[in-house]
């Protein structure tokens, strides 16, 4: 058996083919730069530890004899006299998935060079990430305050409305902090000119990050706001 | 090549210079691997020194005033958890993992170093939060080592005020650490081979490790999960696993929870952990037995596959252990089934094993009879299994030192022989060192014995019924009085066997200092952690030209050939060619 030792081949040849080539062959398996592969698999990981805490959610919910509260009522705001259900997660969702458009393109300017549009476009992303935090610390702030939600208590009905939503969109909370931070601290590096000789590759890892946050918002927000 | 940084610009390393930097904040795979293992190592001792003292009051009850019910669960709690988590794992893994991927697959180093070498402080710092439990008022948590609630965090159970916060916090900290390493083990290997070395060409070793370690990162997350929803339901009152109950007298104020979720969640965990630390030990002794056997590994590509098999399966029998928690009949059934399906694979390397052994020219070293002692205690292990495996026979033995004999056979005695095997195999590459043979028969000979004295017994209690977990049995009328003296008997091996080890940790201290210079590929093997330029490997490992590979990690005796064994950086010759390719190559 020969062994495929030349990459510059492997890539070329596509479907089934290409995948047998690159995992037979020596070296590298992916065609990656290895901080990229490490985030992807970190993903993966962290894919695990959010499916299982939906997973936790749904079991719990499904078990409960108390009543669940209806989602639409107890997210609503009331803006000058109208009832409007979910707009506060309706601005946040917007929010956020702005920010990944913004990710997107600062990528794409960063694989251009251009490394001001970039940093603009990194910390446009980075606002819309913080913005979503605020929201959030002020919905936290409505339930708990006004609504006398609490991890261990609730007057809507079950007890684990409080302990899920909190410690879900807690722990998902968290993640976009570290994501601001994170970005933040990349932004810099890139206005410093740090990887103008190492590539901008990074960039596109930070990225991946903040899309992952994202895409995780989007199951928090079909599970709780609109079940 | 744009994405090999590390590998093709050696000047790219930066040599470490002090002492600090050199042997404490180190990025060397190399000394992380060893800082992982002599942490390891000493909590493994005050593991063993705590299941002296649990075998000490069922040996001889009421004996030792200070071993009062409490102290022994916490002694159980404690022993376990350290066990399987502080010790195997963190050997197999982030000591054995971490010294011998990049040497095996010809890297330089892991891919991102600076993080190995965090993977390594959280780590200690896990390890330090979970010893300091022993120091908080109520001591340790003494809630067995799975942890189950609602009984973990209520009164009642020892340390449930701070030991268990302690304990979820440790896990925590540990499973970031594993995150941290586990990472840099699989990028590593999918990405930072040398030139020649295919995934097919990979020693076993590096295949059961790194198989392992997607485990690790994909099971961990569920106990990460249910550590936090624990904690939270201690802390803060929240009720995930806390159904309505009444302790003490009182209504506590915790209802709706569902302690069986917590099961579901920690097993998911818990049976993947398993394997966690199986393959890595599969993978190792595979390359002993190859070794000293002088002979290639029987069905190279069926090993391969059956530690992927074994692999993916471990995720879909988790359920096997809660047989007896409450479950629809269909779902014991299907987790019955899945779990004699991992048999196969299973059976597989065995037989493979035992071929290798097969009319090849076999060398009695010490790493070998290590290795051939686990072949007989994971045998062994393995077939109690099957009877577990299945609901109705698992019925009557669940919680019976029936049970405590096979997982301690399957899981505990064999993956630590073969750790003996791999840390007796790997001393000269480590330290340049030959450790003393004698002493290391004499050590194999008391554990090995001492290991069937000890639990062989445990199945015949299992039988009777013995329950496990217990502080003493009182006057229980269907367990005869001779139960007793088996007991006895049992405690004395065990410390006999404990102490027995004391002759390992002289023999590698002593070696050290006085042993023979080990010289260059003392095994004469193949595979190419021994063909680095200076023993034990530098920073860099490969001087100034990585190593090129033309061969799979097997090649002994080969016919025609000079010597008994071919290199995996010997290039191909004429005469082999001329000769056809041997199957799997």
């Amino acid at each position: 058996m020969t062994i495929q030792t030349d990459k510059s081949t492997s890539y070329t040849k596509p479907g089934i083919e290409g995948l047998v080539a690159d995992w037979s062959s020596d070296r590298q398996t992916f065609d990656l730069p290895w901080g990229k592969l490490m985030m992807w698999i970190f993903l993966l990981s962290d894919t695990f530890i959010f499916s299982i805490f939906l997973t936790g959610y749904m079991n719990v919910r499904l078990s409960q004899t108390d009543n669940w509260p209806n989602p639409s009522e107890v997210f609503a705001l009331e803006i000058a006299g109208q009832h409007l259900p979910l707009l506060l997660i309706a601005i946040m969702t917007f929010a956020l998935i702005t920010s990944s458009g913004t990710m997107a393109m600062a990528v794409n300017f960063a694989y251009a060079g251009n490394k001001r549009k970039t940093v603009i476009l990194m910390t446009i992303t980075a606002i819309l990430g913080a913005s979503f935090v605020g929201m959030q610390v002020f919905e936290w702030t409505k339930l708990i305050v006004e609504e006398g939600v609490r991890p261990w208590s609730n007057p809507m009905g079950a007890a684990q409305f409080g302990s899920l939503f909190f410690m879900i969109t807690g722990f998902h909370g968290l993640h976009v902090t570290a994501g601001v931070i994170y970005l933040s601290i990349i932004a810099r590096k890139v206005a410093r000119g740090d990887y103008e000789k190492k590539g901008y590759a990074i960039v596109e890892i930070t990225g991946l990050y903040w899309h992952f946050v994202d895409l995780v918002w989007v199951f928090i927000f079909a599970f709780f706001y609109l079940w | 090549m744009q994405n090999v940084a590390i590998a093709d610009q050696p000047d790219e390393l930066h040599d470490p210079q002090t002492f600090i930097t050199k042997y404490v904040y180190s990025q060397d795979h190399k000394v992380i691997a060893i800082q992982y293992g002599i942490t390891a190592i000493f909590v493994g001792l005050v593991a063993l020194a705590l299941s002296a003292l649990m075998r000490l009051q069922l040996g001889f009850p009421d004996a030792f005033d200070f071993i009062d019910p409490s102290s022994y669960l916490q002694f159980v709690t404690m022993h376990g958890m350290i066990m399987v988590i502080y010790l195997l794992t963190a050997l197999l893994l982030g000591g054995f993992g971490n010294y011998l991927i990049p040497l095996m697959v010809g890297a330089r180093d892991m891919v991102f170093p600076f993080m190995n070498m965090l993977s390594f402080w959280f780590y200690l710092l896990s390890v330090i939060v979970l010893l300091a439990s022993f120091f908080v008022p109520g001591g340790p948590t003494g809630a067995g080592w799975t942890l189950y609630p609602p009984q973990a965090i209520l009164p009642g159970t020892p340390g449930y005020d701070w030991g268990i916060i302690l304990m979820l916090v440790s896990l925590v900290i540990f499973i970031i650490a594993f995150t941290m390493g586990g990472l840099n083990y699989v990028t590593t290997v999918l990405q930072a081979r040398t030139h020649g070395m295919t995934l097919m060409r990979m020693p076993l070793t590096v295949w059961g490790i790194f198989t392992a370690t997607v485990l690790g990162l994909l099971a961990f997350p569920a106990l990460l999960v249910s550590a936090i929803m624990m904690m939270l339901d201690k802390t803060l009152g929240t009720s995930f696993f806390m159904p309505a109950l009444v302790s003490l007298g009182e209504s506590l104020d915790y209802s709706g929870g569902s302690p069986v979720l917590f099961q579901h969640l920690f097993w998911f965990f818990g049976h993947p952990e398993v394997y966690i630390v199986a393959l890595p030990a599969f993978g190792m002794v595979s390359d002993v037995l190859a070794t000293h056997a002088r002979k290639n590994i029987f069905g190279y590509r069926m090993m391969v596959w059956a530690i992927v098999a074994i692999g993916g399966l471990s995720f879909v029998v988790w359920a096997h252990h809660m047989y007896v928690s409450g479950m629809l009949p269909a779902f014991g059934f299907f987790f019955a089934t899945t779990t004699l399906i991992i048999a196969v694979p299973t059976a597989i390397k065995v037989y493979n094993w035992v071929l290798t052994l097969y009319r090849g020219n076999i060398h009695l070293t010490v790493p070998m009879l290590f290795s051939i002692g686990f072949i007989f205690t994971f045998t062994h292990g393995g077939l109690t299994g099957l009877f577990l495996g299945n609901v109705v026979i698992d019925l009557p033995l669940s919680d019976t030192y029936f049970v405590v004999a096979h997982f301690h056979m399957v899981m505990g005695v064999s993956p630590i022989m073969v750790l003996f095997a791999a840390i007796y195999h790997w001393y000269p590459l480590i330290t340049g060192k030959m450790f003393d043979e004698k002493l290391g028969k004499i050590h194999f000979w008391f554990t090995f014995l001492g290991t069937y004295a000890i639990y062989l017994p445990m199945h015949y209690l299992g039988f009777l019924g013995v329950p496990r977990r217990y502080f003493a049995m009182g006057s229980t009328d269907f367990i005869p009085e001779s139960a007793q003296s088996l007991n006895a008997s049992i405690t004395v091996s065990a410390l006999i066997v404990g102490l027995s080890q004391l002759i390992f940790i002289y023999n590698v201290f002593w070696s050290l200092r006085a042993g023979k210079p080990a010289g260059h590929n003392p095994w004469e093997a193949t595979s190419l952690e021994w063909q680095t330029p200076d023993v034990p490997p530098h920073h860099g490992n490969w001087g100034p030209q990585l190593p090129t590979v033309y061969r799979w990690a097997y090649d002994y005796g080969v016919p025609g050939a000079e010597k008994d064994f071919i290199p995996q950086n010997h290039p191909v010759t004429e005469s082999e060619q001329t000769a056809g390719e041997p199957e799997g190559r």
